[in-house]
């Protein structure tokens, strides 16, 4: 287990409170001004060689993010977006941050603008998280009156003011140029990409998006050096992360665990176990929903991180896991899944909009046991439709998750539906389907 | 789903309080000049908030006004945000998450319980027009479902039991404790706590 020492987040149970006072008892704001005065080149090339990879899904390396952000400003401002529009089923590990570590949350966004030679930022909060805005927004307010943010930061003459801007209850903002799209105003349907952010992301001048969870890491990892996070966890996959362990445990919680921590070692030892013991375990969706859920077989010996999720043909994602045990209708929960998708679409592109819809129709049906034999293959051919033939990544994300449910519990789904079309049993009764379809073998 | 049906009586104006003037101006003054079109959203929950729950018509042509921006550019975004209810809801506006995490732990024997205890169909006034339900798609609080909102605050780790408590509290026009119900006021295991004890006992 992970020593308690080497946890970025000390206050994620709400200990010793989130004010500025308790804050800095933690090491918050201590020598802030000082990594800023390295320079802009130290900050990056310590974030690259500390290997930390975006917290909020796509694992980018964020050293690497943050040297895309143009070297000199031109006649377009930069911006420093923050993405705390956490809507993965699964995934709470943000919200924590807001409410209970804010101030690791503000410093980082500093170091942050810094770095990308952003003077605005802007928090995405997504609406439903009212309350911890609000203790953000507090937070917020007690860094500007210790002049901690605003104008000549910290007096290292770095001007940088933070905005919060809520949400309204859009899944798809969670996807970066959405948010852009709904931070100015619009509805959040996602754009094309490229020109990436980086370039032209909002009002059309340079962004640099991050999730909350990589820049509130960001200031220990420049305090304790890059050396000591990239000696947590095996290469390219380092430092620690928040997992949120949720469904049929005995004791979910959130936990701050290093990468490549075994799975079995999370479930058991932090969340007290499947409910009805080990043995009673159906499936476990390492990554939020839109990861493939993957069978008790390979959760034995799985480790989460992000390489590893990828060689078992899943992903960590936001490492929202969910753990569902054997007294569960496996095809009802990839159903509920489905509708959540279908609901969640922006309804920019075709396949994700109306496959989104099926996908969930078929499923209520093979979770009803009403669907043919032959539905199965054809969903699976209906996810490899939407996935890659959509702007963003939504397609893969709402399709994924019905391909590791063929993948893995395929027997089950068949056993449940077993029957034939009723076409072939029933050839003379000419009103039950169209005549032409009797034709074919396979109606 | 969420309530995107326009309401039949719409109000003939819509104006905003001083109150929400002075709330709008400072989020509009949050934006570039000239993006003043980014603060619609926190304009239509403003007005959403002052409207007793729900955005009138009349409303958005206010804020497409106050913003300098097309009429129909707000409407998209009053009726692309889930958040924005259009219809009336009830003055305790009860959202059930029922998405998987939540599913797993019993968040249908709280729809149950909406069902018994506010009005059989979601959206419908319970018989003292205070309350209304809905079921929405996941809230972000996994580690501690089933849980549902009730305005702007969330209720955690619920059973049937506790879920009728809270809505007797409600009927009687008490707003009850938010927050966890399983006597945890985070995200940390119950009684298996094995981290960061040190600042436990602190």
């Amino acid at each position: 287990m992970l020593k308690d020492e080497d946890r970025i987040f000390q206050n994620l149970y709400n200990d010793s409170g989130a004010d500025i006072e308790s804050a800095k008892l933690r090491n918050d704001w201590n020598g802030t001004k000082e990594i800023l005065e390295k320079g802009r080149e130290w900050i990056i090339n310590e974030v690259k060689s500390s290997e930390l990879r975006g917290r909020g899904g796509a694992g980018f390396p964020t050293g690497l993010k943050w040297s895309f952000a143009p070297k000199e400003v031109g006649s377009r401002p930069h911006y420093l977006v923050i993405n705390a529009d956490e809507s993965e089923p699964g995934t709470c590990k943000d919200r924590d941050i807001l409410r209970f570590e804010p101030h690791k949350l503000i410093e980082g966004c500093l170091i942050a603008s810094y770095a990308v030679n952003a003077h605005k930022c802007y928090i995405y909060i997504r609406g439903e998280y009212f309350n911890e805005g609000q203790k953000l927004q507090a937070a917020i307010d007690e860094a500007y009156k210790n002049n901690l943010i605003g104008k000549n930061a910290l007096n290292s003459g770095w001007d940088l003011d933070i905005y919060i801007h809520y949400g309204a209850g859009a899944y798809i903002c969670g996807e970066e140029t959405a948010l852009l799209e709904s931070l100015e105003g619009k509805k959040g349907q996602p754009r094309l990409k490229p020109p990436f952010p980086a370039l032209i992301g909002l009002y059309g001048c340079p962004t640099i998006i991050n999730n909350v969870e990589t820049v509130a890491a960001v200031p220990t990892i420049l305090r304790r050096g890059a050396k000591w996070f990239s000696s947590l966890g095996r290469p390219k996959n380092t430092g620690t992360k928040i997992y949120c362990i949720s469904g049929n445990v005995n004791n979910p919680c959130n936990v701050e665990e290093e990468m490549g921590v075994p799975l079995k070692e999370l479930i058991e030892t932090h969340a007290g176990g499947v409910v009805g013991g080990w043995d009673n375990l159906k499936a476990v969706i390492p990554g939020g929903s839109s990861m493939p859920m993957l069978p008790k077989e390979i959760c034995d010996n799985m480790k989460m991180d992000f390489d590893a999720c990828v060689e078992n043909k899943t992903g960590l994602g936001t490492a929202g896991i969910v753990v569902i045990n054997n007294d569960q209708d496996i095809i009802k929960c990839m159903a509920r899944i489905a509708r959540f998708y279908k609901h969640e679409s922006c309804g920019q592109c075709t396949p994700c909009r109306e496959g989104s819809g099926w996908m969930w129709r078929m499923l209520e049906r093979m979770a009803a046991g009403e669907a043919t034999a032959d539905e199965v293959d054809m969903l699976f051919d209906v996810t490899k439709q939407i996935e890659g033939h959509t702007i963003c990544a939504f397609g893969e994300g709402s399709s994924w998750p019905v391909q590791g449910l063929i993948r893995h519990f395929k027997d089950e789904i068949l056993e449940r539906n077993k029957f034939d079309p009723i076409v072939k049993k029933q050839k003379n009764i000419p009103y039950l389907v169209d005549q032409h379809l009797l034709e074919k073998d396979n109606a | 789903m969420s309530v995107k049906k326009i309401h039949k009586d719409q109000p003939e104006t819509f104006e905003f309080s001083d109150k929400s003037l002075e709330a709008a101006n400072k989020i509009v003054s949050n934006y570039p000049d000239g993006k003043q079109q980014s603060a619609v959203m926190a304009l239509l929950y403003i007005a959403q908030k002052q409207n007793e729950n729900w955005i009138p018509l009349q409303a958005m042509k206010y804020i497409a006004k106050f913003l300098d921006m097309p009429y129909i550019k707000v409407y998209e975004v009053a009726t692309f945000y889930s958040m924005y209810n259009l219809s009336p809801v009830g003055k305790y506006f009860f959202q059930v998450c029922t998405t998987t995490p939540c599913m797993l732990r019993g968040a249908y024997d709280l729809v149950k319980v909406c069902k018994n205890k506010i009005s059989e169909k979601e959206n419908v006034l319970s018989k003292d027009g205070n309350i209304s339900w809905m079921e929405v798609e996941c809230l972000g609080a996994c580690v501690n479902a089933p849980m549902m909102q009730v305005n702007e605050d969330y209720y955690e780790d619920l059973n049937d039991k506790k879920l009728e408590e809270i809505i007797e509290t409600i009927y009687q026009n008490k707003i009850p404790k938010p927050g966890s119900y399983s006597g945890r006021i985070n995200a940390e295991p119950v009684n298996n706590r094995k981290t960061l004890l040190g600042n436990k006992n602190a």
